[in-house]
């Protein structure tokens, strides 16, 4: 929430491309995008368009092969490593394989994000409790992840990805193990997350959600380009007016 | 994770350890085991080359060497009465016949206390100062008593075993050194070991945010537990070792033997040895795991 007012522009691409080691070409190549803070983006595209690695160079688990990111202001490409921990304890990720700690239980591995910023272990209880509550698994608290559905994981992500109100939230795929309910319940969460502040940066194929959001943009990736046909994501609309 | 040193079992969780924690803490009670009982070798060794230091510094045997009883007899108490004379001698006494002649038997058989064989008269010498300089002078006067007379240091027909002493002390400092250096290597070589199988985790812990220093504190806080446990096990067997071993020694009677037995200020050596190697694995842990996660992106 602190952002949303502060700085017009979260995160801000240029020209940036990426080509990993022993790969034919580059995976993405000139993507110039803006994001507003406390903006909705849906990212869409077919299978191998690059999504993923676009979502890897936001939450910083790759670094571009070129062009410039900026991320909250700064260069993301030349941030030293003890810089890093900073900056993604900020960004909230929703992997598409989840990545949950196989051997710590639900109610640990939602917890885990608010452990590693410090806080008192008095202070977790309460919203790890409103976080399972909220993503519909109170009563799996215990449980490890080898145990639970595709779904519940999927759950858990997001519930482990939103505990630390980032200031983005990126989400790979996110409703792509849930059914339609599940679906509709998490994307209300996200609304219900963006309204307070977050930025939604959403990775899906699915596209019955992409009417469901008011006011979101849509970026669409193919072959690693981007697809701006509005001119919205290069020249982003003027800053919402505080609520 | 919080970000102090000592952390609760939520974060003991974190790293899934079923298995290795076990095998790495038998390690470290074997590794300590070995350790404590060279340290208790060394620390006996020195206990007693001090003793022996004590005995023999300012110790002089007096050996009055002539054939003829009569002039051996009047050499004897000229010296004796040297002896007397003299502020760096504290005591002289002349070593009974009887007791040369029971010290000889092994080698002479009867012959030794018949009168013919010319057995030396020998003077125990105590000095009041021991010093080289003491000593030279004593010699000096001794002979200036009695042409006869033969000064020995018993220091100096005791070199051999203190040199030997010597060695014993120095390859057990070496022993305890080589021990805590594969106690090192076996912590680098358990940390590398550990951020393998726990890469997935690390890597789930950087996306959330940790830090390098965070993660490190995961691995050096488990190393240092099974040091500590580890080497607590082996250490209180070592030590019982080392009581039973020194218990044997007291009965046998001997002054040098006696002499090598550990005192408080040894015990409480010993009993800190778990703690130093515990630190020593900790830091060792922790620049090993710093490194290699310096290496990730």
């Amino acid at each position: 929430m602190r952002w949303r007012y502060a700085m017009a522009n979260i995160v801000q691409f240029e020209d940036v491309g990426l080509r990993y080691p022993n790969s034919d070409g580059e995976t993405l190549s000139g993507v110039h995008f803006t994001l507003v803070s406390g903006g909705f983006y849906f990212l869409t595209g077919a299978s191998g368009a690059g999504k993923t690695s676009l979502l890897k160079l936001l939450y910083l688990a790759q670094r571009p092969t070129s062009g410039t990111i900026r991320l909250f202001g700064e260069n993301a490409g030349t941030l030293p490593r003890e810089r890093l921990p900073g900056f993604r304890r900020r960004i909230g990720v929703v992997f598409q394989d989840f990545r949950l700690v196989p051997h710590l239980s639900v109610y640990d591995n939602i917890a885990l994000p608010l452990r590693l910023t410090g806080v008192p272990e008095g202070d977790i209880d309460a919203p790890v409790r409103e976080m399972l509550d909220w993503v519909g698994l109170s009563p799996r608290g215990p449980a490890t992840p080898p145990t639970l559905s595709g779904g519940e994981q999927q759950r858990v992500a997001i519930a482990r990805a939103v505990i630390g109100r980032p200031d983005i939230l990126v989400a790979d795929e996110p409703t792509g193990n849930v059914d339609p309910d599940m679906a509709a319940r998490l994307l209300h969460l996200f609304e219900s997350l963006n309204r307070l502040g977050t930025t939604v940066v959403v990775a899906t194929h699915d596209f019955h959600l992409l009417g469901r959001i008011q006011n979101a943009h849509m970026m669409r990736l193919e072959s690693g380009r981007l697809m701006d046909p509005t001119g919205a994501l290069r020249n982003p609309p003027p800053m919402r007016a505080p609520a | 994770m919080s970000a102090g040193v000592v952390a609760g079992a939520a974060d003991r969780r974190i790293l899934d350890e079923r298995g290795g924690t076990r095998a790495m803490t038998w390690i470290m009670a074997i590794m300590l085991l070995l350790t404590v009982l060279a340290a208790a070798l060394g620390l006996g060794m020195v206990n007693a080359a001090d003793t022996l230091d004590r005995q023999l510094a300012g110790r002089l045997t007096v050996q009055i060497v002539t054939a003829d009883p009569v002039q051996r007899d009047r050499d004897t108490t000229a010296v004796m009465a040297a002896l007397a004379r003299m502020p760096a001698v504290r005591r002289a006494t002349p070593v009974d016949r009887a007791r040369l002649d029971e010290l000889l038997k092994p080698w002479l058989g009867d012959t030794s206390s018949d009168a013919a064989v010319p057995i030396p008269t020998l003077i125990d010498v105590d000095m009041s100062v021991p010093s080289e300089e003491s000593a030279m002078l004593v010699a000096k006067g001794v002979r200036t008593a009695a042409a006869s007379a033969r000064v020995d240091s018993q220091s100096r027909w005791l070199s051999p075993v203190a040199s030997f002493m010597r060695t014993m002390i120095a390859g057990a400092a070496a022993l305890v050194l080589l021990m805590a250096a594969a106690t090192t290597a076996v912590v680098l070589l358990a940390a590398r070991a550990g951020l393998e199988t726990h890469r997935d985790t690390i890597a789930i812990l950087h996306m959330l945010g940790s830090t390098d220093v965070q993660v490190a504190r995961l691995f050096q806080r488990r190393i240092a537990l099974d040091t500590v446990i580890g080497g607590a096990i082996g250490t209180v067997a070592a030590m019982i070792a080392v009581w039973a071993i020194t218990r044997q020694m007291s009965g046998l009677g001997s002054e040098l033997v006696g002499g090598a037995v550990l005192s408080q200020g040894d015990w409480l050596i010993l009993a800190a040895l778990p703690l130093l190697f515990a630190g020593v694995a900790t830091l060792a842990a922790r620049i090993a795991v710093l490194r290699r996660l310096r290496r990730v992106q």
